[in-house]
């Protein structure tokens, strides 16, 4: 995987002090050869290096499965934390510290299996974060399992003969949450698109949940392979507030225009298993965003002090 | 005793009285009895209020199961506890009544004053209800009194359901002469967002109640007060809790409901917000303490709060709190367990769950105020411990501290209880995310946003630059270090109080809410000529030091406690097979000493009598060996 050096035009002023993608790299990935959670790496780092984020003003949260190890690999502050549990302690930080970019890095089991409930509410609470579902419908950290994401008949090793319920859809369940305010899907193996809306993504106020289907050479290595072979199985949502890159409108000859802002064709669409689509399902950034709406003024130690001996006339006897 | 007459009332001098006002739940008994608590604080007597409630929230009208209700336990001196029996009862119906005194929560001689409708009720299946119910209570010498209070209500006020207390509170003021201007200032407050016509009404029901009081008993007690020479202020536990958690600087808490703890936030969500903090409502208890973990790594000091069944949800990240060693505090307020259990009644059995409930080694700390005056505090002492040693602090308080309301003095507030502005300065060259002082196992907290400091926090074992390290060295000085700065916490420990002679024959060992209900006990232990001294912990992990040598001046040591154990000579259960209290259990692991107990789980605070009762029987055990 070689990383993509941005250029220096996009920058601004003092350009020795300017960080480039592989300032972003802290060390190498420890996947496995040929793994997606690498193309999505490459994305965040080329996004870090094109808005210059500094290491000590982001943070990337994540929980446990192969791409929760994402935060390891990246030149910022970092919290692995636990399978599932990735979303609260995200929220947590942001309440705190509403001015620091937060990323939150999830796989399909720790998303939309043990950690279901959480990104439910996460998605309701609409708090400013950029929100990576690495899904690759199969558990691979602990050794192939089934998750919810797996494609109904697949075997693994906990559903040898086959998984025998339909696969759990991360953008129909994302797109029914009430304030749900940004979802979006996109592919390791297109690497342009991939980048493009991870873009939109940070750009955007508010959850920004985006679901990248993500190869896993190991266990799942033909879940998306028509798909990669056969760009004609995929629909590219295009429209002026979705998201584009170069050369992708001649890559794929199917495209559709999708205003992000209609969510009832967001859902239809979502719901749809005749082709593979990429692109902005649903955009609005006019919903409450929950670090904004809890903002309270800071309040100094002697301030609080005054205001606590008030309080305390209510109790005085 | 002394006896005065005047007017044909007598009026008898006590030193203390325990009062209840019992009725249907929704029927404001928890309203009367706290205006009465604080009017009688406000006078400066010492105050002590416990309530009753049922789990549900309005469950039928006149069943035993009803009851609703709040004991009163006021004197001249300071009140540390719930005490014995009532002396004197309002119960608004028969069936309510009938079910305290089954609990057995009534003085023999009781004086219960009693709704006067149900006797001669047109509803023959009523009448017989009530015949039923005073068959079965005549078995104790009660004075019953019936008092039209309904009737009474009804000359005021439309709807006897919202009057009643008022009513009843009238006689109460009038019975102890309490101060009405008081109860004025204490109504207007209580109903200051309803129209003025509502705080009009209520004044007129008590001035009724006292002038049926006036015109209709005979009798009165007269309990001295007291001018508290310094400034005191009046709360229950929970809202001491939360009031500690503003001063000690908190700006995050998270939690989900769970009853008896959630009455934390609701104080806190009336107020946090003018401190520069929120409340968040989390989508579960997980979730509670994940935000709050959040908010710690973001360089708060922040406080989930939940009761057990709660605190079992949360263990998975406490131990990543742990491992990461993020600064969190936990206030778990303990009601009745296993499971749902007893979810509105006091009990103390999750001390070993907080303590060990955790997978892997998970040191932490964990406080047990003794107190309403100690819940404040306590919040401050844990933030303080959680950010100086990076660790998790479990604050165990119970049921009866949440709704038990105690005076105490008030508190003079100091910015230092309050979290330092984080060191964003940049790092020194070479500093590691775990830079661990060997001897003491502490290192500096790195908060991001520090330049120079990026590293990613993780609770797969690591090192000290927090890389993913499996190697064996690297394990046990990880595990050594978290467990460190925990003696090192301890070496500031001062041993525990005994309170009585420092040596004897019987010491009673209690923790959290006990103290007053056990040093009461110890006191009429002492005046039967018993040498008996007690301590009560704070600090449970770990431990406060010095106890092994205090346990060796006494005879015999033996823990009191609201949780289970077992007696010797039940079926099955021998000297051998027998389980502890949760006090016991530790104590004895820590000491090596043949630590005894006594404890019981009734769902209701320990009265100082049963106390007294297992002290007296530990003694004749200890005379027999």
């Amino acid at each position: 995987m070689s990383s993509i050096p941005i250029s220096l035009l996009e920058l601004e002023d003092d350009a020795s002090s300017c960080m480039v993608a592989e300032d972003y790299q802290k060390r190498e990935g420890k996947w496995c050869a040929g793994c997606g959670d690498f193309g999505a790496l490459n994305a965040v780092k080329r996004l870090l290096a094109k808005e210059q984020l500094q290491p000590e003003k982001m943070a990337f949260v994540s929980g446990i499965g192969c791409s929760s190890r994402f935060p390891h690999y990246v030149n910022a502050y970092g919290f692995h934390g636990i399978h599932g549990r990735a979303l609260p302690i995200a929220t947590g930080l942001k309440l705190a510290r509403p001015e620091l970019d937060v990323f939150v890095v999830m796989g399909d089991g720790d998303c939309t299996s043990i950690g279901a409930g959480h990104w439910i509410h996460a998605t309701r609470y609409n708090a400013n974060m950029t929100v990576l579902l690495l899904d690759n419908n199969i558990y691979g950290l602990t050794k192939n399992q089934t998750s919810p994401t797996t494609p109904q008949g697949y075997a693994s090793n906990t559903s040898p003969r086959g998984s025998v319920l339909p696969a759990l859809d991360p953008l129909q369940t994302t797109l029914g949450v009430s304030n749900a305010s940004f979802v979006a899907q996109t592919a390791d193996w297109v690497p342009a698109h991939l980048y493009a809306t991870l873009q939109a993504a940070y750009e955007h106020n508010g959850f920004s949940f985006i679901r990248i289907l993500q190869r896993c050479p190991k266990f799942t290595p033909d879940v998306f392979s028509d798909q990669v072979k056969n760009p004609d199985l995929t629909e590219l949502l295009v429209h002026e507030n979705g998201v584009t890159a170069p050369g992708l409108e001649k890559l794929f000859k199917s495209t559709r225009e999708h205003d992000p802002k209609d969510i009832d064709e967001a859902r239809a669409l979502a719901q749809r298993t005749d082709m593979l689509r990429l692109g902005i399902f649903f955009r609005d950034d006019s919903f409450p965003v929950y670090d904004e709406v809890r903002a309270v003024p800071p309040v100094t130690p002697e301030e609080k002090v005054q205001r606590l001996e008030k309080e305390f006339n209510r109790y005085a006897v | 005793m002394n006896q005065a007459v005047s007017n044909k009332t007598t009026i008898t001098s006590v030193p203390e009285h325990t009062v209840e006002i019992i009725t249907n739940s929704g029927e404001g008994a928890q309203k009367c009895a706290t205006i009465f608590g604080q009017t009688c604080a406000k006078m400066g007597n010492g105050v002590w209020t416990v309530e009753i409630i049922p789990a549900e929230i309005e469950p039928p009208h006149h069943t035993v199961t009803s009851t609703s209700g709040n004991i009163v336990r006021f004197g001249t001196d300071k009140v540390t506890n719930w005490g014995d029996r009532s002396k004197l009862a309002i119960a608004f119906n028969d069936q309510v009544c009938l079910s305290r005194h089954r609990l057995d929560s009534f003085d023999d001689d009781c004086i219960i004053l009693h709704e006067n409708i149900w006797e001669t009720h047109e509803d023959k299946t009523i009448r017989t209800m009530y015949a039923e119910a005073m068959e079965e209570m005549s078995s104790k010498n009660y004075r019953f009194i019936q008092v039209p209070i309904e009737e009474e209500t009804l000359k005021v006020v439309d709807n006897p359901q919202h009057g009643k207390n008022m009513f009843a509170l009238g006689l109460l003021a009038e019975i102890y002469q309490r101060d009405l201007s008081i109860i004025e200032k204490q109504i207007a407050h209580i109903f200051h967002k309803k129209p003025a016509k509502v705080t009009e009404l209520n004044i007129q029901l008590v001035k009724n109640g006292m002038e049926w009081a006036r015109e209709n008993l005979n009798f009165q007690f007269h309990i001295e007060t007291i001018e508290p020479e310094e400034d005191r202020v009046v709360m229950n536990g929970n809202q001491a809790c939360a009031l500690g958690a503003v001063a000690a600087g908190m700006e995050m808490c998270a939690m989900y409901p769970i009853t008896p703890a959630t009455s934390v936030s609701h104080e806190l969500a009336s107020i946090i917000e003018n401190y520069g903090g929120i409340v968040h409502q989390a989508e579960d208890e997980i979730a509670a303490a994940g935000v709050a973990l959040g908010a710690s790594y973001g360089g708060k000091v922040a406080l989930t709060v939940t009761s057990g069944p709660g605190l079992a949800l949360k263990t998975e990240f406490l131990a990543l709190a742990i491992m990461t060693e993020m600064p969190l505090v936990v206030l778990d307020v303990q009601r009745g367990g296993p499971s749902t259990g007893l979810p509105t009644k006091v009990e103390q059995s999750d001390l070993l769950a907080a303590i060990y409930g955790q997978h892997g080694d998970a040191p932490r700390v964990v406080i047990a105020p003794r107190s309403i005056e100690e819940c404040f505090h306590s919040m401050i002492t844990a933030r303080r411990i959680a950010e100086t040693f990076r660790c998790v602090v479990i604050i165990l308080t119970d049921a009866n501290l949440a709704t038990g309301v105690q005076q105490f003095t008030r508190p003079r507030f100091d910015v230092r209880w309050q979290q330092d502005p984080v060191d964003f300065s940049p790092l020194p060259e070479g500093l590691r995310p775990y830079d661990w002082d060997l001897e003491t196992g502490m290192s500096r907290r790195i908060v991001p946003g520090t330049p120079g400091g990026a590293h990613t926090v993780t609770g797969l074992a690591h090192d000290e630059n927090s890389n993913v390290s499996y190697d064996p060295e690297s394990n046990e000085r990880g595990a050594k270090m978290r467990s460190r700065k925990l003696a090192v916490f301890q070496s500031t420990l001062m041993p525990p109080e005994i309170y009585g002679d420092k040596e004897g024959d019987i010491l009673v060992v209690g923790w959290g809410s006990t103290q007053g209900a056990i040093e009461e006990a110890v006191d009429r232990a002492c005046a039967q000529g018993l040498k008996v001294s007690t301590c009560q912990l704070t600090f449970l992990s770990p431990m406060e030091p010095g106890l092994k040598e205090i346990f060796s001046r006494f005879k015999k040591v033996m823990t009191v406690e609201i949780n289970y154990s077992d007696t010797v000579g039940d079926p099955y259960i021998t000297e051998e097979t027998r389980r502890y209290g949760q006090l016991a259990f530790l104590l004895r692991a820590q000491t090596l000493v043949d630590v005894d107990c006594w404890t019981s789980c009734p769902g209701q605070p320990l009265r100082p009598n049963d106390i007294y009762n297992s002290i007296i029987a530990k003694n004749e055990q200890g005379a027999s060996k």
